[in-house]
């Protein structure tokens, strides 16, 4: 099995790396991707250097950082629920995350603090979803799943009223970040990092978790040890979700999408599939947003229009293709 | 090898006063069929040996040591156990899911090597269903599935089997043929232990017998001992007429009038 997980993760990364030479070398003054590389090496102009080096690089790996965990943390939620539908984003994880921003917003607050109140929303919806869903008995993925469903049509109205209540010039900002917006973000290093040690956690656990997609009792009685897992699962799964949305607002269908389409097409070996979706959905991001910045420059688009407008016919068409 | 001892073991199922305690080994060699009426309990019992449920009372062990002591990982090297249902939300391929058996031989950091392809392929093989290797799952026939699943632990090739309903959506040549195969396995030392619906199976297969009745009560011993028409009436509410076929005793539901 380890060739044919070798040559799917190579093609990912060199589309990667493609997509985020594309991205730094695109926008009001573009420079040759041959000349991207040397200028992170040291050479060019002036302007070369602070163009590429402190403003379109920090934000191309930011994407890169947000599309990747957003991915990851969508595919564990599959595992962990067995349902195909799960995602941070349908189980109320970036409502309680925007609710967060969007608080923090109103109170005229700006920067790390709407991070920090990002961060404690998604961290605070997670453990309403699965704590209310857990009630007296276990988990039961449907449960869990209709849990999340409630708790994030509660959190969108939350929202609608915030936006209701809010003074006029506050308002693009705040839809600007619900739409989600990689401009927000800063130091992309710690999501950057958090997404590769989450890929090199996963080696060790990946057999176990196809193993658990078989369901709970299959895997207990085939030696996993399920409650430890799932809790693995579960904190691993906000904490990716809880980065990413606080660097970038709410960016919907990365985490629904991105994993669907690699199922597809690369079948259900975890240990495949979690790198992949850590490539694929941080390149899917990387473009989205180079694209978001150029369709009507000089404005700019929110990604996640782009997100949702690229991965819906994708997706339809993987699925109509599939068997 | 470990054998497998319930130790005045009650299994809970909700709403049931205190059955009778269950107290047996599975020794090695030994195939044991469980009988009893739909909601008698016999999945809860397969699941309350593998560990998979609590007991309301008593302890079941592997050799000295009780499943509460051991890791996950060391019961399901000494046991296997076949579901009655199984569900497959993601795809997967029957390959695939014969090599999840080699799971608890293989270290974290291990990938599955050739030879755990070349076990697994085997397994299929034994089973009918190696031509079926790159099929996903869930186009399977329900038989087919059956066999996969017994597959699966064919691969994991544990001492104990555990077996609910093993036969079921089974022709009757391949209900032959896996009942076959564990008396096989039971040959080469392992030990057998699976829930059947079909009396006459267990008749013919089983070298011991355990009735497990509604209300919590139980028998258990060696097969010949066990099937005494009036027992067996008793525990399916069902009037038995028994014909006798090459020596051995088979049993016909008597037709209401």
């Amino acid at each position: 099995m380890s060739r044919s997980l070798f040559k799917p993760l190579l093609v990912l990364i060199l589309a990667g790396l493609a997509a985020m030479v594309l991205s730094v070398g695109t926008g009001s003054v573009s420079v040759p991707p041959g000349q991207v590389l040397a200028v992170i090496l040291g050479e060019g102009s002036n302007l070369q250097q602070t163009l590429v080096l402190e403003l379109r690089l920090p934000r191309t790996l930011s994407a890169f950082a947000t599309g990747g965990l957003l991915a990851v943390a969508g595919a564990l939620m599959q595992v962990l629920l067995r349902n195909p539908l799960a995602d941070p984003y349908v189980l109320g994880l970036s409502g309680g995350a925007a609710v967060g921003a969007l608080l923090a917003m109103l109170a005229g607050l700006g920067g790390m603090i709407v991070s920090g109140s990002a961060f404690a929303g998604a961290m605070l919806a997670t453990l309403m979803v699965f704590g209310l869903a857990h009630g007296t008995g276990s988990w039961t993925p449907s449960r869990l799943l209709l849990t999340g469903v409630v708790v994030a049509a509660g959190w969108g109205a939350v929202i609608t009223l915030m936006l209701a209540i809010s003074p006029a010039q506050r308002l693009p900002g705040m839809l600007y970040w619900l739409m989600g917006d990689v401009s927000y973000a800063r130091s992309p290093w710690p999501a950057l990092v958090l997404l590769f040690l989450v890929c090199l956690l996963v080696v060790p656990l990946g057999r176990s978790l196809n193993v658990l997609a078989r369901g709970p009792m299959q895997a207990a009685a085939l030696g996993v040890s399920v409650r430890p897992l799932e809790w693995t699962i579960y904190i691993l799964a906000s904490l990716l979700t809880a980065t990413a949305v606080t660097m970038a607002g709410s960016i919907g269908f990365v985490g629904l999408v991105v994993p669907h389409m690699l199922r597809l097409v690369l079948g259900n070996d975890q240990r495949l599939i979690l790198p992949a979706c850590a490539l694929a959905g941080g390149t899917l991001l990387v473009l989205a947003d180079t694209l978001a910045r150029v369709v009507i420059a000089p404005e700019q688009l929110p990604v996640g229009v782009i997100t949702a407008l690229l991965g819906v016919p994708t997706f339809l068409y993987l699925l109509y293709r599939s068997r | 090898m470990n054998p497998l001892r319930a130790k005045e073991l009650v299994i809970d199922i909700p709403g049931r006063a205190e059955g009778q305690p269950l107290d047996f080994g599975v020794d090695p060699g030994q195939i044991w069929g469980v009988l009893g009426p739909n909601g008698a309990g016999k999945t809860t019992l397969l699941h309350t040996l593998a560990g998979l449920r609590s007991p309301r009372q008593g302890e079941v062990c592997l050799g000295e040591h009780s499943l509460t002591e051991l890791r996950r990982r060391q019961i399901s090297q000494q046991l296997g156990l076949v579901f009655q249902d199984r569900q497959d939300g993601f795809p997967a391929t029957v390959l695939e899911t014969a090599l999840i058996g080699r799971h608890p031989w293989l270290s974290p950091w291990q990938m599955e090597s050739g030879e755990d392809e070349r076990l697994a392929r085997q397994a299929l093989d034994k089973l009918d269903v190696g031509h079926l290797g790159d099929r996903l799952v869930s186009t399977l026939s329900g038989g087919e599935r059956q066999r996969v699943a017994i597959a699966t632990v064919l691969t994991q090739a544990p001492d104990t089997w555990l077996l609910d309903e093993p036969t079921n959506h089974l022709d009757l040549h391949h209900q032959v043929s896996v009942l076959e195969l564990l008396t096989e396995q039971a040959r080469s030392g392992r030990s057998v232990f699976m829930c059947l619906h079909d009396l006459n199976s267990a008749a013919r297969w089983c070298d011991h017998l355990l009735l497990l009745y509604p209300n919590g009560d139980a028998c258990w011993g060696p097969a010949e001992r066990m099937l005494v028409p009036s027992a067996l009436e008793r525990l399916y509410d069902q009037a038995l007429q028994t014909v006798e076929v090459d020596g051995a005793p088979l049993f016909v539901p008597k037709k209401a009038r």
